[in-house]
This record gives C-alpha cells, sequence and structure tokens, in this order.
C-alpha cells in the first residue's frame, strides 16, 4: 500500500506541479490556449504553469487541507509552449482542465475558472485567452441556441438567401408610435427584420410596453401587405432578470416571433436563463455584443471574440453579431470567418491561418446566424453575400434609412441587391468582383436601387485592423 | 433636394426569396436548377393558390424529384404544372437532407387569380 503524501508548509514554484510537458490531453478534457506576456524575469514554462495553477486548482502558497483531495485528478496542466509568429515577446500556452472542474451547463463556471483571478497575476504583463476546446461531453449539458437556423428558417420562410435586417434609428429619442412607423416603412420595403438599437430599453421617451404595441401593429400590417413573414427584435435587455422576463412574456402575448438580449452587459446567467425561457417559448434570439471591444481588441490581453462566440452559442441565442469586415468596425476577414464557423457548423476543424486553435466538435448543437451590422450599404452587397454566405443576416441602418427617398424604398433597394447577388452567385458569377456589373444591371428595374448607388458611391472604410491574427 | 422630387416606394406584394427582381426569363430559371442540382439538393414543386400563399404549406406537384439530374424533366414538370394551375402560385424549392432545410425556395410563375 503507498503511503500518504507529507505536509510541507511553504511556496512551491508552479511549475513543479502545474507544467506538464508529457501529458496527452483526454478527449474530455477542456482545452484552453492563452497568449501569455510574462514579466521578463519570469522563465515561460513558470508562467504557463502559473496560468494553469491560478484558473483551477492552485494558489499561491501550499495548504494542508490540498492533501484532503487527488489534486492530480483536479489540476489543470500546461501541457505546451509555442512562440507567436513574429513576436518574441509573447507565448501560447496551452492548458488542459479536467471536466469535472467545470458545472454542467455553465459557461459562466467555466469563464469564472479560466478568465477570474489570473488575469490580474502579477508575474503577467498582459494575458489572453485565445481559444477554447469545449468536450463534446460538456457540449452536451447546454442548452444552445433555442432555435437555430434550419428553425428559424422554417418559422419565418426565408431560404436561399441572408435575410435582411436594420437597427432603426434615430436610436434614441423617438416616441413609441412614431418608432414604429420607422419599423413599419422598412418591412413594407423589403426588409426581413428590424432591430431595437441595443440602447433601447425602456428609457423615459420611450417605455417598453408602448414601443412593443406599435412595433406589432408595424409588423402585423407589413405581413398582411406584403404577404412575407416579417419580425423585430423586441429588446429585453433589463436591469433585472424579473423586467426581462416580464418584458419577454408580453413579445410573447402579442405574437412576436423574435426578442433580443445583450449578452455581455445582460450578463452570461441572464442570457442562458432568456435562451431556456425562448426555447420553452417558441421565441427566436437575437443576440447584440455591447462590450465586446473591451474585452476582445486588444492583440494581448483579455479574450478573443471567437471565445465569446462559442460560450454565446452554449448560453444560447439564434442570432449573434460578428462585425462586417468591410463595413465601419473593426474585424480582419480570416479571423472573423473563423469564428463564423464557431457558430454555424457542426465541426470546426483546427486552422491557425483563421485563428482557430483546436479542432471543435459541436455535436448536435444548432447553428446561429451570423449577423453583420454596421457601416454597409449596397455598394458592400457582393461583397458581404460571398464573405458570410446564405445563413446570416445583413443589417443596414444608415443604408437603408438614410435612403433619399425613404425607409421602404432603401429598403427596397437592398434587398434587390441582395436577391440580384444571390441569383448571380447561383449563376456561378464571381460577385464580388463584378459587383459593378450586377448592381447596375439590377439597378435598370429598380429606381431605388440606383438612388441608393448614387447615395453611397463614395462612402469607404478603410482603416487598419488594429487586432490582427498572429502570422 | 425638395420634397417634390423624391420617388414614392408602393408595397408590392412579393412572395419571398427573388420577389424583388423581375420575373425571370427561361434561361435564367434553368440556371437556378442547375445551381439547385449542382448543389446536390432535390428540386421540387409546389402550387397554391394566391389567397393562402402565406400559409407554410402549399400543395405538392408530384413527390420531389429525388435523384434527378436532368435541368430539363424539371423546368417541364413546372411548366406542366403552371398549365394546370394557371391561377395558382408555383414555386420550386430545393430540399437540403443534410441541414434539414430548403437551400432555395422561390416563385417561378405567379397566379393570375
Amino acid at each position: 500500500m503507498a503511503s500518504s503524501k507529507d505536509y510541507q508548509a511553504g511556496v512551491k514554484e508552479y511549475r513543479e506541479m502545474y507544467w506538464t510537458p508529457d501529458y496527452v490531453p483526454l478527449d474530455t478534457d477542456l482545452l484552453a490556449c492563452f497568449k501569455c506576456t510574462g514579466q521578463p524575469s519570469v522563465p515561460r514554462e513558470e508562467v504557463a504553469a502559473a496560468v494553469a495553477a491560478e484558473s483551477s486548482t492552485g494558489t499561491w502558497s501550499t495548504v494542508w487541507s490540498e492533501l484532503l483531495t487527488d489534486l492530480e485528478y483536479y489540476k489543470g496542466r500546461a501541457y505546451r509552449i509555442e512562440d507567436v509568429p513574429g513576436d518574441s515577446e509573447s507565448f501560447y500556452a496551452f492548458v488542459a482542465y479536467p471536466i469535472d472542474l467545470f458545472e454542467e451547463g455553465s459557461v459562466v463556471n467555466v469563464l469564472t475558472s479560466l478568465v477570474g483571478n489570473v488575469f490580474g497575476f502579477k508575474a503577467l504583463k498582459h494575458l489572453r485567452l485565445e481559444d477554447i476546446r469545449f468536450p463534446i461531453a460538456y457540449i452536451k449539458t447546454c442548452g444552445g441556441p433555442p432555435a437555430g437556423i434550419q428553425v428559424e428558417r422554417d418559422r419565418l420562410n426565408k431560404y436561399g438567401r441572408p435575410m435582411l435586417g436594420c437597427t432603426i434609428k434615430p436610436k434614441l429619442g423617438l416616441s413609441a408610435k412614431n418608432y414604429g412607423r420607422a419599423v413599419y416603412e422598412c418591412l413594407r420595403g423589403g426588409l426581413d427584420l428590424t432591430k431595437d438599437d441595443e440602447n433601447v430599453n425602456s428609457q423615459p421617451f420611450m417605455r417598453w410596453r408602448d414601443r412593443f404595441e406599435f412595433v406589432a401593429e408595424a409588423i402585423q400590417k407589413a405581413e398582411q401587405e406584403t404577404g412575407e413573414r416579417k419580425g423585430h427584435y423586441l429588446n429585453v435587455t433589463s436591469p433585472t432578470p424579473e423586467q426581462m422576463y416580464r418584458r419577454a412574456e408580453f413579445a410573447k402575448e402579442l405574437n412576436m416571433p423574435i426578442i433580443m438580449h445583450d449578452f455581455l452587459t445582460g450578463g452570461f446567467t441572464a442570457n442562458t436563463g432568456l435562451a431556456n425561457w425562448c426555447r420553452d417559448n417558441g421565441m427566436l434570439l437575437h443576440i447584440h455584443r455591447a462590450m465586446h471591444a473591451v474585452i476582445d481588441r486588444h492583440p494581448k490581453h483579455g479574450i478573443h471574440f471567437r471565445v465569446l462566440a462559442k460560450c454565446l452559442r452554449l448560453s444560447g441565442g439564434d442570432h449573434l453579431h460578428t462585425g462586417t469586415v468591410v463595413g465601419k468596425l473593426e474585424g480582419d476577414r480570416a479571423s472573423t470567418l473563423g469564428f463564423v464557423d464557431q457558430l454555424r457548423e457542426s465541426f470546426v476543424p483546427e486552422d491557425r491561418s483563421r485563428g482557430v486553435f483546436f479542432d471543435q466538435d459541436w455535436g448536435s448543437m444548432p447553428g446561429i446566424f451570423a449577423v453583420a451590422s454596421g457601416g454597409i450599404h449596397v455598394w458592400h452587397m457582393p461583397a458581404l453575400v460571398t464573405i458570410f454566405g446564405d445563413d446570416s443576416v445583413l443589417q443596414f441602418g444608415g443604408g437603408t434609412q438614410g435612403h433619399p427617398w425613404g425607409n421602404a424604398a432603401g429598403a427596397a433597394a437592398n434587398r434587390v441587391a441582395l436577391e440580384a447577388s444571390v441569383k448571380a452567385r447561383n449563376e456561378g458569377r464571381e460577385i464580388e468582383k463584378e459587383a459593378r456589373d450586377i448592381l447596375t444591371e439590377a439597378a435598370k428595374s429598380s429606381p431605388e436601387l440606383v438612388v441608393a448607388m448614387e447615395t453611397w458611391k463614395e462612402i469607404k472604410f478603410e482603416f487598419e485592423t488594429v487586432d490582427k491574427l498572429d502570422v | 433636394m425638395t420634397i417634390s422630387n423624391t420617388g414614392n416606394y408602393e408595397t408590392a406584394n412579393t412572395l419571398e426569396t427573388f420577389g424583388f427582381l423581375p420575373r425571370m426569363s427561361a434561361t435564367e430559371v434553368q440556371a437556378q436548377v442547375a445551381y439547385i442540382i449542382a448543389s446536390g439538393w432535390t428540386p421540387a414543386i409546389e402550387h397554391e393558390h394566391p389567397d393562402n400563399a402565406f400559409d407554410h404549406y402549399w400543395t405538392m406537384w408530384k413527390l420531389p424529384f429525388f435523384g434527378e439530374g436532368n435541368m430539363d424533366n424539371v423546368l417541364t414538370e413546372l411548366e406542366a404544372c403552371h398549365r394546370a394551375f394557371p391561377g395558382h402560385h408555383v414555386r420550386l424549392t430545393g430540399y437540403d437532407n443534410y441541414t434539414q432545410s430548403q437551400g432555395s425556395c422561390f416563385v417561378v410563375y405567379e397566379g393570375r387569380a
């Protein structure tokens, strides 16, 4: 019989216990890749081991009660270190965590461990969580999207093309009735969906209940007149969960097909609860991502958006904003496609050229529509269709409501441009290259598109991306 | 620009995908059929009276054309359905059995009713 371990008080180097280069990760392990930038005097192995320790079982000092459990089973293990291409200061540390460290179905618990105290650790200058591989065993414990791409297409009767949306502007200050008018104009003109701006909750100028009622009337009227199915993301993001559910229930009473939540400012607990409510009540859930750039934009510190996107797919949502690649907001093309895959596919292989550090098996978890929104207009349409494909929502706010003839004409211009792009793609044309020809042809039968093309012909957003892939 | 110079967009009954494009020529429909077949999807035809066009289910014209690789047969069936139900909308679907969804779906003939 083996004797038990001795207790020796004091401080050990982390690497003695948490740096295990010979470890072969298990299929059930949760794997993480951190980009570490240590203080210059600390060896890489010690930094990696410290990250593994502080994000799992370790603390700075040995404690006697460690000997009452089997830490060899529960500890996180730093098992690999890699250079970051083109960066001598930082390196990647790969850490494996046993699945039993985490509560089932709780991305809250996963993040509290992985991006908790460790991010303030003094031995590190910067730390960034680049990617997580969730084991399929863990994924099976999460609810995921309330409906998913396939169910949403069937409910809304939208096939063979991206859906078209827009955020109602001005984003703050409209009365509920005037707001409903803007919604109605967009929908009758040819949009499938409109959206509350994320800032719109229930302010003095427009309380949520009034907004919901006028929007519901706008949707019903637009559906009757166009013969198409329509929706508006009613934002139920609220100061308290109780309020959030009250608003969701009222949207259901009004027979609305979709509501909306801000998953980072609202928090993962609220989001997961709301996703469960949506699944139980046949409601679609649009997810906005306010605050993400605070967390994900710095190339050496924080959490990459691909991790937040994966967590959201587990927490639940049917749409998620991903950036546009071509519009006014930050987003590298390859990196964006890397996390768009994580939203929609059932298996995503490791691909460093897209910033994907692990194979990720999603099993039967439904997919999420990628939402491209922000500073896009008709001229971008062929590129957007090429980049995002059919399982996306393309949202033109200013690009719809800024049309000189108003929202309905703006919506029609976008819809013509979208359908012309899809039709040309199906015919085998290279629509990104032939964008001008395709739009010019389509404009022959759409005076609304002629005006839109003239209005936005000079607008470009060409700035360098701040957060580039490490290549 | 003065307001009198702006256009006025009239709401239209547009029947979902491709509803905002001019009616397709036979050649253009053929290209979409070719896309459905090349994507590995199963072409299928449905028709419905315009009054019921908002329903999820339209009436099927025969069964979906499983294994059909010949575009001309699909075009012939579309025309046959249209001739049998001239007052109905006729739509073409590409069933995708991998996603369990429809990779494509659009109205080819609008009913005259």
